[in-house]
């Protein structure tokens, strides 16, 4: 049974496409059948994350418009072959996305693949909201500073009530993502903890994310940190969080980077 | 981890310089003198093809890769046999 997931959070900048990318490689990594969908229209930037950008053809504004098949403009992944990307109009802008459109291309994708994973644009206009209208699951990307942590609780109320789901009386799996997180600086009370930002939202925790170079280094690659550096910090916690979003149960950590020894003798990599 | 992978690790923002640029040119039209010429030629050569021959969208598949020094459009199109005459 196909699940659509929205990784949204209305803030720009929290690791939105990041995740996309590192979620959907992660899951397609054990096997699902996946497509990520980039839903940032006008401003398209899954395509670069996950190194397409060399092949777009058609994208997801002509496929609701009926200007190209969903084959047509399905990209398979180079490294990953049950991995698919659906890039966004870098041309169009947001009113091109009809609901009616948008609920036909994820009918057709409901049946070929097993998840159908929807970068959302930050914000709360048009590309958000149909970002997240048909979802089944919401993973809510938030970093532990208070704009973030604001602009999350936003888009939960949205999630609540925006959504079919949440139209039809049904309620939508919600799951907090917690990015760009420094265990050393919220244990010196600098930085939220993990406590406070799951106290203030009161949704369920699907993983913790550490600051990493290893993110930027992934992103200059054109490659998910999943599969850029599986066994990085980033993209162990990462794997852990798809394992979860499929229903296992796994201990919650904060991987950490262990510098090798060289990587300590020259004090740090360049990313 | 060996060596050889420790010292390429080093080389992601070059790597990032180059896709860009290669990106950027493209959408800005540096690329072939106009914004993205390789889908204008995609869209004109699919409807040259269609004032022929009536093809199905499903019947045309199209691959680009936009490169530094040489991009490549592939356009396969699925042409349907003609009806044979005895068959009209």
């Amino acid at each position: 049974m196909a699940k659509v997931l929205v990784v949204t959070s209305g803030k720009g900048g929290v690791g939105k496409t990041t995740s996309s990318a590192a979620l959907g490689a992660a899951l397609a990594h054990g096997g699902d059948k996946v497509v990520v969908i980039d839903f940032d229209v006008g401003l398209r930037n899954l395509d670069l994350v996950m190194g397409a950008e060399r092949r777009v053809v058609f994208d997801l504004i002509n496929v609701v418009q009926g200007d190209a098949k969903l084959s047509q403009a399905l990209i398979r992944d180079k490294r990953l072959e049950n991995l698919s990307l659906l890039p966004a109009s870098q041309t169009r802008d947001k009113d091109a996305l009809t609901e009616e459109g948008v609920a036909r291309v994820l009918g057709e994708l409901r049946e070929k693949f097993d998840w159908i994973v929807c970068d959302s644009p930050a914000g709360i206009e048009r590309g958000a909201t149909m970002a997240m209208r048909h979802a089944d699951v919401a993973v809510v990307v938030t970093n532990p500073e208070v704009s973030s942590v604001r602009d999350s609780d936003r888009i939960i109320g949205l999630l609540d009530s925006k959504t079919e789901k949440a139209e039809n009386g049904d309620r939508i799996e919600k799951h907090l993502l917690l990015t760009r997180y420094d265990p050393a600086r919220a244990e010196r009370g600098e930085m939220l903890k993990v406590d406070d930002v799951l106290e203030i939202l009161s949704i369920p925790l699907i993983g913790i994310i550490p600051e990493s170079e290893e993110v930027l280094r992934a992103s200059n690659m054109g490659s998910p940190v999943t599969l850029n550096n599986p066994a990085s910090a980033p993209g162990r916690a990462y794997f852990d969080a798809a394992r979860r979003l499929k229903g296992e149960t796994v201990e919650l950590t904060i991987p950490s980077d262990k510098k090798s020894l060289l990587g300590k003798l020259f004090g740090r990599r360049a990313a | 981890m060996s060596l050889m992978s420790f010292f390429n690790r080093r080389t992601s923002a070059p790597v990032a310089r180059e896709r860009l640029q290669i990106l950027l040119a493209h959408e800005r039209g540096i690329v072939g003198g106009k914004p993205d010429l390789v889908a204008q030629l995609r869209e004109e050569i699919i409807a040259v093809v269609r004032r022929h021959v009536m093809v199905e969208h499903q019947n045309v598949q199209v691959k680009m890769n936009r490169d530094a020094d040489i991009s490549t459009l592939e356009i396969e199109v699925e042409i349907p046999a003609p009806v044979p005459l005895g068959a009209r």
